[in-house]
């Protein structure tokens, strides 16, 4: 392992462990909810970049790629009875109550990354041959489209919602929702590990090739396709696992909370705010911008939609002013030149 | 059900769908002209829509003015506004560098902070017009036309029938055609490209007005409902071919009868969906419209 990637690594299981034990020494569920919320936009703002950011290729439809992973648990959770499961018999063993939580929930996290990573390829195999701008439109119009299918599928709740009911406790975890905010913590930490290693190898320097001029780039023997799909299915599977994990955290999934465009805005102005050059950009603008809507929120200092309003206005200041974001202001600040 | 009963619903639902596809035209005609014309990715134009919808509401139930009126009215409001938007989006994007990326998020920025806006005024509640002749319906024997429905379609067709001569027919018109192609040979006959733009996307900015005053002819409106224009709009505009005046007509009546055809015989909440439908065949098999020439 090199140097490079041993300090990161490192440093990424040190402040992970921060985070975790921080949290825990607080003993409040305020801050469990809080740190949950920021390390979801993380992993959101992460995954848009991979193709906005690397690729140059808007997404409209977190909201969208989200949703299907929270859809995609209450589907099975329903499908196969896991409701009112108390233990599993596998033959040689039983995994009983306190264990079950281990097998289902990052089994739940797989299938809907699975499932979003795969909606994302297939809207990306049907769109991203033509100009950005009409995968922007498709993303932001599929959001709609599969809200209208849920609406309109009682199995999984329809208008209403659906519930889902989670094991009372997990073995070694005080709650189940810190069982969860520990999963929450490591797909954060995969994603960003992700991002830096896409960012890395021939994928990242391909999109790269990708953002400055396509033409070029496919000119030049770049498989532009193909790593146009890559980023898609990897980006939609990251919003998939994350939207995966949400049920179990808040126990209810409703069309309106789980299709909103709030996700959306926040997973594109985090990392415009941020910076979409490097995978701390996206990192730095979750912390700032998820921390500020979460204080101003939960201390009822302003409504929903005067934070929302920030959020948007803010988003355009920094695509005006400082295009490069946090970073881009950061390295100007040292005289380093701005990519 | 009995055949006499299931025609004399496809009757009905044939020309419901006719009226709601020239008033769809009224709604996309704007964004044809943006994207397809001008190369402008205005995504906020489902917003503006909104905005008009609320602004005809505002001044109906303060002066109780008919929205046809208030339409004309503030039609160059929209278009002055429309010209200071392009002004900000000149300034800062398209004079700068070639990043489609930033403009698409200004326009996305503008389109969640107007949508937010509007729900922080006038919350999500549902909102109408009064007029005289909202409730009145035209019969023709088995089928009955509402007036609530037929305006909106006048007026459509008129948008894109103006439209149309305006950009054949004259002098400016065939500048805002050849404005995104060929700037150069503009500047070369004594034309401002910049100009050009900027007076073509105030039009296409105030035709959001017209669009918005006859969505609110049609129903009562809430903030959120601009996002189901959102899919309906590029829809249109994408089958239509961008920037082709009639292939937007065509293609608007052709979504407005799929569902109406979808919301009889399906059920209603099915018919956003119809919309993403269209558009994502038309962008797999067909990207250049169904008239376009790619």
């Amino acid at each position: 392992m090199s140097s490079s990637n041993l300090r990161f690594y490192t440093g990424l299981l040190i402040a992970g462990a921060l985070v975790f034990f921080g949290v825990q020494a607080l003993a409040e569920g305020y801050y469990l909810l809080v740190a949950f919320y920021i390390l979801q936009y993380i992993v959101l703002a992460t995954a848009w970049n991979i193709l906005g950011g690397y690729g140059g290729y808007v997404n409209f439809g977190s909201a969208c790629f989200f949703a299907v992973g929270g859809y995609s648990t209450v589907f099975f959770y329903k499908l196969l009875g896991l409701q009112t499961l108390k233990s599993l018999d596998c033959g040689w063993f039983v995994i009983t109550g306190p264990y079950l939580s281990y097998l289902i929930i990052p089994a739940s996290v797989l299938v809907g990354a699975v499932i979003s990573g795969l909606m994302g390829l297939g809207t990306g195999y049907l769109t991203l041959r033509l100009r950005g701008v009409f995968f922007a439109i498709s993303t932001l119009a599929l959001t709609v489209v599969v809200q209208t299918l849920v609406l309109n599928w009682p199995y999984v709740g329809g208008a209403r919602g659906a519930y889902v009911m989670r094991s009372p406790s997990v073995a070694g975890f005080t709650s189940t929702n810190e069982f969860v905010f520990f999963v929450m913590l490591l797909i954060a930490m995969a994603a960003l590990a992700i991002a830096r290693s896409v960012e890395r190898r021939k994928l990242g320097a391909g999109l790269e090739a990708i953002r400055d001029d396509e033409d070029s780039a496919e000119c030049s023997g770049v498989p532009t396709l193909q790593l146009k799909l890559q980023a898609t299915t990897i980006s939609g599977a990251m919003m998939g696992a994350v939207g995966a994990l949400f049920p179990f955290f808040v126990t209810f999934v409703d069309p309106i909370g789980a299709f909103n465009l709030v996700h959306t805005v926040n997973s594109i102005a985090m990392p415009l705010i941020g910076g979409m050059t490097h995978w701390s950009g996206p990192l730095i603008g979750a912390i700032l911008l998820g921390g500020v809507q979460q204080y101003f929120g939960s201390k009822n200092m302003v409504t929903p939609e005067l934070s929302l309003l920030f959020v948007g206005v803010l988003m355009m200041v920094f695509v005006a002013i400082a295009p490069n974001g946090i970073l881009g202001l950061w390295q100007r600040l040292r005289g380093k030149d701005v990519k | 059900m009995e055949i006499s009963t299931i025609l004399d619903l496809l009757a009905n639902a044939l020309v419901a769908g006719i009226m709601l596809g020239g008033f769809y035209a009224a709604v996309s005609i704007g964004i044809s002209i943006s994207f397809g014309m001008l190369d402008i990715a205005n995504i906020s134009h489902p917003a503006m829509i909104m905005l008009g919808s609320f602004m005809a509401y505002l001044i109906n139930s303060h002066w109780g003015l008919d929205p046809l009126l208030i339409m004309l009215l503030i039609a160059p409001l929209f278009g002055l506004l429309g010209m200071g938007i392009y002004r900000v989006y000149f300034q800062l994007f398209e004079s700068r560098e070639k990043d489609p990326r930033r403009g698409l998020a200004f326009f996305f920025g503008l389109l969640f902070v107007t949508d937010v806006l509007l729900i922080l005024f006038f919350g999500a509640d549902l909102r109408g017009v009064e007029t005289s002749y909202v409730d009145t319906v035209l019969n023709f024997g088995v089928v009955g036309i509402p007036l609530r429905l037929l305006i909106p379609f006048f007026i459509g067709v008129l948008v894109v029938l103006c439209m149309h001569l305006f950009l054949t027919r004259t002098f400016f018109g065939l500048a805002v055609a050849a404005v995104s192609q060929e700037p150069l040979g503009l500047r070369l006959m004594g034309v401002d490209p910049v100009r050009v733009k900027q007076i073509a996307f105030g039009l296409s900015v105030a035709t959001a007005a017209l669009g918005g005053a006859a969505l609110i002819i049609i129903q009562p409106v809430e903030p959120a409902l601009g996002r189901e224009y959102i899919g309906r709009v590029f829809a249109v505009c994408v089958l239509g071919g961008m920037g082709s005046m009639s292939g937007t007509l065509f293609a608007a009546i052709l979504l407005g009868v799929a569902e109406s055809l979808t919301s009889t015989f399906v059920g209603p909440s099915w018919s956003p969906a119809v919309a993403f439908g269209i558009l994502l065949f038309t962008l797999a098999w067909r990207p250049a419209g169904l008239m376009g020439r790619s």
